[in-house]
C-alpha cells in the first residue's frame, strides 16, 4: 500500500467528526465492529451460563425446586421444579448460544474484525459496509434465536444439533416456533459469517503493509485467514440444511423424514459436514492468538513458526474428512467408519505439534506471567487433556461405549472451555488496551483465573468418570437408571462446582465493565510486544494509521541478538541492516 | 461408585476395555509428558532479573521427531482399532448362529419381539413384550433395531453394544452375553422431553431359565 494510499483514504485519521451514531452504532470502522460483536457475545455467553446452571440445578438435585424457579412459568418448572420438555430446551439453547452466539463470535467476530487490519498494517477491511452488515446480520439472527425462548412452547429441543426427524416434526418435539426461529436465525447468521469471512480473507490477499509478506504475518492472522476459508466454504452447508428443515415444516416437503421417502441420515451428514469445520473455527482462532501470546510471555520467538503454519493448514484441510466421526453409531455403514476414525486419528498429529511448539516456546523463555500468559498457559495445558480425550472416541470400538455419554460432554468442554474460553480469557485483557485506552486490573484477573482454572476442572473433570460409567447426555433425570443412582453424589459435586464456576464469571465481568471506565490509562505498548497493532496510541485511532508502517521482520523477534537495550523488536521499526522491500505486497485499491 | 468401566457382559467388552486401557496408558504418557514438562517450565523458566530468553527459532530435529512419534502411534492406534471394529461391528460381523430379537423403539418405549419356539422371527409364534429384554447366556444375539419415530439409541453399558435406531432404516446390532443377570438398557440418542426414561430391564438368563421364560412370556403374550 502506497502513503498515497494512505492520505487519500482516510482523510480524518486523527480528526473524528463523526455522529454518535455513524461512529459507533453503524460504524463501518473494523474496530468498533469487532467491539459491537464483544458486548453482544458476552451477553450471549453470559446467557448460555444462565442456561447451563439451570441444568445443573436439575442433574444434581433432580426433583427439587431450583432456587428462583418460581419465576419461570409453570410451563416449565411446576412450582420451580424444571420439567422434562424445559431440561430438553436448557440443553439445546445452551449448546446452540454457545456455540453460535458466544464463542464462534467472540473469536471470529470480536478478533478477526478487530485484529486482522491492525495486525497487518491496513487503514480498515476491504469493505467496511458488507462488514458492518455483517455485525447487524450476526445481531439480528442472535435476537431471532433469543426471542425463541419467550414464544409459545419455547426454543427447540432436539439438541443444538437438532437431528431429524425429531427437528422436522413438530407433533414429536413438541416445538414449532421456536424450530422456525432456530432456522431462520441460523440463515441469517450463515449471511453474517459468510459475508465476514469473504471480508477477512479479501483483506489479508490485499491490503497487507509493505513487507508484511505471508511468513511474517503473526499466527493469530493466519489462523483467522485459514478459520474465514473454511467458514466461508462451512456455513453455507448449515444453511442449506436449515432451509430444507426449514421446507419440512412449513411447506411440507418431506427431506428428513422416512416415512414419507427422506432420509433421516441426510441431517447429520450435512450438519456435521459444516459441523467439523465449525469445531475448528471455534478452535484455529484461539490457537492463533494464544500463539502470539505465549511468544509473548516467554520472550521468545514462536518455536518452529512454520510448522505451526502448516499445521494450521493440515487440521483445517483433514477438518474436512472426519464429519462421519459423529455418526459411527448411527448406522453409517461400518466400512466408512473405518475411514474416519484414520482420518480422525491423523488429525491428532498436527495439534500435537502445535503443543510441542507452545512447549518449545517456553523452553528457556524468560517468562512473565502477565494475566493474558496464565490464561494462554492454562489453554496449552487444558487443550492437550481435551485433544487426547478425542483419541478415545476416534477409536470407533471404544467409541460404542461412550458415544453420547459424559465422556463426550467432557471431552468437548475441554476443547471449548478449556481451549477457546481460556484463549478468550487471555485475548480479552491483551487487546483490551488496544481497544479502550485502558488496562483490566491484573490483580483481579489473577483471581479470576486461579478459582477459574480450579473450578473449571472440578466441575468438567469428572465428567469423565460419569461417561466410564456410561451416563448418557442430554438426560433430564439420571436416577431413574439403577446403574447411575450411585453416581448421583457425583453430578451433585459437579453441580455446585459449576456454580463456583459460574459465580467466578462474574469477577471477570465487573472487572471488564470497571475497567472500561476506570481502569488504569494504557500506555501504547503495555505488553512489550512487536505486533503492528502496538504502533498505534492507545485506544487506536479511526482509519488507524496516517501512513501505514513498512514491515522489516516477522512478529516474533524477542530477546533478538540485534538489540541489547530491551527484549523486543516491533515489526516495524527500521534497523540499519534493514532494507525497504522490494516492492510492496499490496496494491492501493 | 466405580471409577472404572462396568462390569463386562458380553465376549466384545473385554477387547473394548482392552483398548481403552490402552488408549489410556498411551494418552496417559503423552499427559504427564506435557504437563509435567509444562510446570517444569513455567517454574524452571520463570520471570527473573538479569535472565535474557534463548533467542532460537526452532530445532527441525524435535520438530521432525515431536511430529513423527504421534503420528505413528495414531497409525497404529487406527489398525489396531480397525481390527476390533471390524469383528465387533463390521458388515459381516454377525454370527451366522445368532438368535434374532426385533426391537422397535418408539417415543419413548422399546417394543421387543422375540422369535418364539422356532427360533424365527417373521413367524406366527413371534411375541412382543415391552420394556423388557431376555437374552440367554452364551449365545450370539441379534438385534434387528427400527423406529417408529426419531431416531433412539440402543444402548446397554455392561455389553459395551450401542446402535442407533433410525427410522426408515433396519440395522442390525449383536452381542453375546457372558454374565446371567439384571441390567438396564438405555436410549442414547435425545429423542424427546422422554429421552430420559425411555429404558428397558435386560435379564441375561442361562439356558434353561431362558426357555422357561420363553414359554411363559410366550403364554401371557397370547392371553
Amino acid at each position: 500500500m502506497t502513503s498515497v494510499a494512505a492520505t487519500t483514504r482516510v482523510p480524518h485519521a486523527h480528526h473524528d467528526d463523526r455522529s454518535f451514531l455513524r461512529k459507533y452504532i453503524f460504524s463501518t470502522d473494523h474496530k468498533i465492529i469487532g467491539i459491537q460483536f464483544l458486548f453482544v457475545s458476552l451477553f450471549f455467553l453470559l446467557l448460555g451460563g444462565v442456561l447451563a446452571m439451570q441444568m445443573r440445578w436439575q442433574l444434581g438435585f433432580p426433583g427439587k425446586p431450583m432456587p428462583g424457579g418460581g419465576l419461570l412459568p409453570e410451563s416449565m418448572a411446576a412450582g420451580g421444579v424444571i420439567l422434562p420438555e424445559y431440561y430438553v430446551q436448557l440443553v439445546s439453547m445452551h449448546g446452540t448460544f454457545m456455540v453460535f452466539f458466544a464463542i464462534m463470535p467472540l473469536l471470529v467476530g470480536v478478533y478477526a474484525n478487530f485484529l486482522i487490519p491492525l495486525k497487518i498494517g491496513a487503514h480498515d477491511m476491504a469493505f467496511p459496509r458488507i462488514n458492518m452488515a455483517s455485525f447487524w446480520a450476526a445481531f439480528a439472527a442472535g435476537l431471532l434465536m433469543f426471542a425463541s425462548l419467550f414464544v409459545p412452547e419455547g426454543g427447540i429441543r432436539s439438541g443444538w444439533t437438532n437431528y431429524a426427524p425429531l427437528s422436522a416434526r413438530p407433533d414429536l418435539s413438541g416445538v414449532t416456533i421456536g424450530q422456525l426461529l432456530w432456522c431462520v436465525s441460523i440463515v441469517v447468521l450463515g449471511l453474517s459469517s459468510v459475508m465476514g469471512s469473504v471480508n477477512y480473507i479479501t483483506t489479508i490477499i490485499n491490503h497487507r503493509a509493505p513487507g508484511m509478506t505471508w511468513f511474517r504475518m503473526p499466527l493469530s492472522v493466519w489462523a483467522l485467514f485459514i478459520t474465514a476459508i473454511l467458514a466461508v466454504l462451512a456455513l453455507p452447508v448449515l444453511q442449506g440444511a436449515a432451509i430444507l428443515l426449514l421446507f419440512d415444516q412449513t411447506i411440507g416437503t418431506h427431506f428428513f423424514d422416512p416415512a414419507a421417502g427422506g432420509q433421516a441420515l441426510l441431517w447429520q451428514h450435512l450438519f456435521w459436514f459444516f459441523g467439523h469445520p465449525e469445531v475448528y473455527i471455534l478452535i484455529l482462532p484461539a490457537m492463533g492468538m494464544v500463539s502470539d501470546i505465549v511468544a509473548n510471555g516467554s520472550r521468545k520467538p514462536i518455536f518452529g513458526y512454520h510448522s505451526m503454519v502448516f499445521a494450521i493448514i493440515a487440521i483445517a484441510f483433514l477438518g474436512w474428512l472426519v464429519w462421519g466421526h459423529h455418526m459411527f453409531m448411527s448406522g453409517m455403514n461400518p466400512t466408512l467408519g473405518s475411514s474416519f476414525m484414520v482420518s480422525t486419528l491423523v488429525i491428532a498429529v498436527p495439534s500435537a505439534v502445535k503443543v510441542f511448539n507452545w512447549m518449545g516456546t517456553m523452553w528457556r523463555g524468560n517468562l512473565r506471567f502477565h494475566v493474558p500468559m496464565l490464561n494462554a498457559t492454562a489453554f496449552v495445558a487444558m487443550f492437550v487433556i481435551g485433544g487426547l480425550s478425542g483419541i478415545y472416541m476416534a477409536a470407533t470400538p471404544v467409541d460404542m461405549f461412550i458415544h453420547d455419554t459424559y465422556f463426550i460432554v467432557a471431552h468437548l468442554h475441554y476443547v471449548l472451555f478449556g481451549g477457546s474460553l481460556f484463549a478468550l480469557f487471555a485475548a480479552i485483557p491483551y487487546w483490551f488496551p488496544k481497544m479502550f485506552g485502558r488496562m483490566m486490573s491484573e490483580r483481579w484477573g489473577k483471581v479470576h483465573f486461579w478459582l477459574t482454572f480450579v473450578f473449571y476442572n472440578l466441575t468438567f473433570f469428572p465428567m469423565h468418570i460419569l461417561g466410564n460409567a456410561g451416563h448418557m447426555r442430554r438426560i433430564y433425570d439420571p436416577t431413574q437408571y439403577d446403574f447411575l443412582k450411585p453416581y448421583q453424589p457425583m453430578n451433585e459435586f459437579i453441580s455446585i462446582a459449576a456454580f463456583l464456576l459460574f459465580a467466578t464469571q462474574l469477577i471477570f465481568f465487573v472487572n471488564f465493565w470497571y475497567s472500561l471506565f476506570k481502569g488504569e490509562k494504557a500506555p501504547q505498548n503495555p505488553w512489550e510486544d512487536n505486533g503492528l497493532e502496538w504502533s498505534l496510541p492507545s485506544p487506536a485511532p479511526h482509519g488507524n494509521w496516517e501512513r501505514v508502517p513498512t514491515v522489516y521482520r516477522g512478529p516474533y523477534e524477542f530477546s533478538s541478538p540485534e538489540v541489547s537495550d530491551r527484549d523486543y523488536l516491533p515489526q516495524h521499526e527500521k534497523r540499519p541492516t534493514d532494507r525497504e522491500p522490494a516492492s510492496t505486497t499490496a496494491p492501493s485499491h | 461408585m466405580h471409577w472404572w468401566l462396568p462390569l463386562k457382559g458380553s465376549t466384545f467388552a473385554g477387547d473394548i476395555d482392552g483398548l481403552f486401557l490402552a488408549i489410556l496408558i498411551i494418552t496417559g504418557i503423552a499427559f504427564v509428558v506435557v504437563e509435567a514438562g509444562l510446570i517444569w517450565f513455567v517454574i524452571k523458566y520463570r520471570q527473573r532479573p538479569g535472565r535474557k530468553a534463548f533467542y532460537t527459532h526452532g530445532n527441525t530435529r524435535a520438530e521432525v521427531i515431536w511430529t513423527t512419534i504421534p503420528a505413528v502411534t495414531m497409525v497404529a492406534l487406527g489398525l489396531i482399532s480397525n481390527h476390533y471394529w471390524v469383528r465387533i461391528k463390521g458388515r459381516n460381523s454377525v454370527p451366522a448362529n445368532a438368535y434374532p430379537i426385533a426391537i422397535h423403539a418408539k417415543q419413548f418405549e422399546w417394543q421387543v419381539t422375540y422369535p418364539g419356539a422356532d427360533g424365527q422371527l417373521g413367524t406366527p409364534d413371534d411375541f412382543t413384550v415391552r420394556n423388557q429384554l431376555h437374552v440367554p447366556v452364551g449365545r450370539p444375539v441379534v438385534v434387528h433395531l427400527s423406529s417408529e419415530d426419531v431416531i433412539h439409541s440402543f444402548f446397554v453399558p455392561v455389553f459395551r453394544v450401542k446402535q442407533d435406531a433410525v427410522p426408515g432404516m433396519d440395522i442390525k446390532a449383536w452381542f453375546q452375553a457372558t454374565v446371567p443377570g439384571q441390567y438396564e438398557l438405555g436410549c442414547a440418542e435425545l429423542c424427546g422431553m422422554g429421552h430420559y426414561r425411555m429404558r428397558a430391564q435386560v435379564f441375561v438368563h442361562t439356558p434353561e431359565e431362558y426357555d422357561a421364560w420363553m414359554k411363559q412370556a410366550a403364554q401371557e403374550a397370547k392371553q
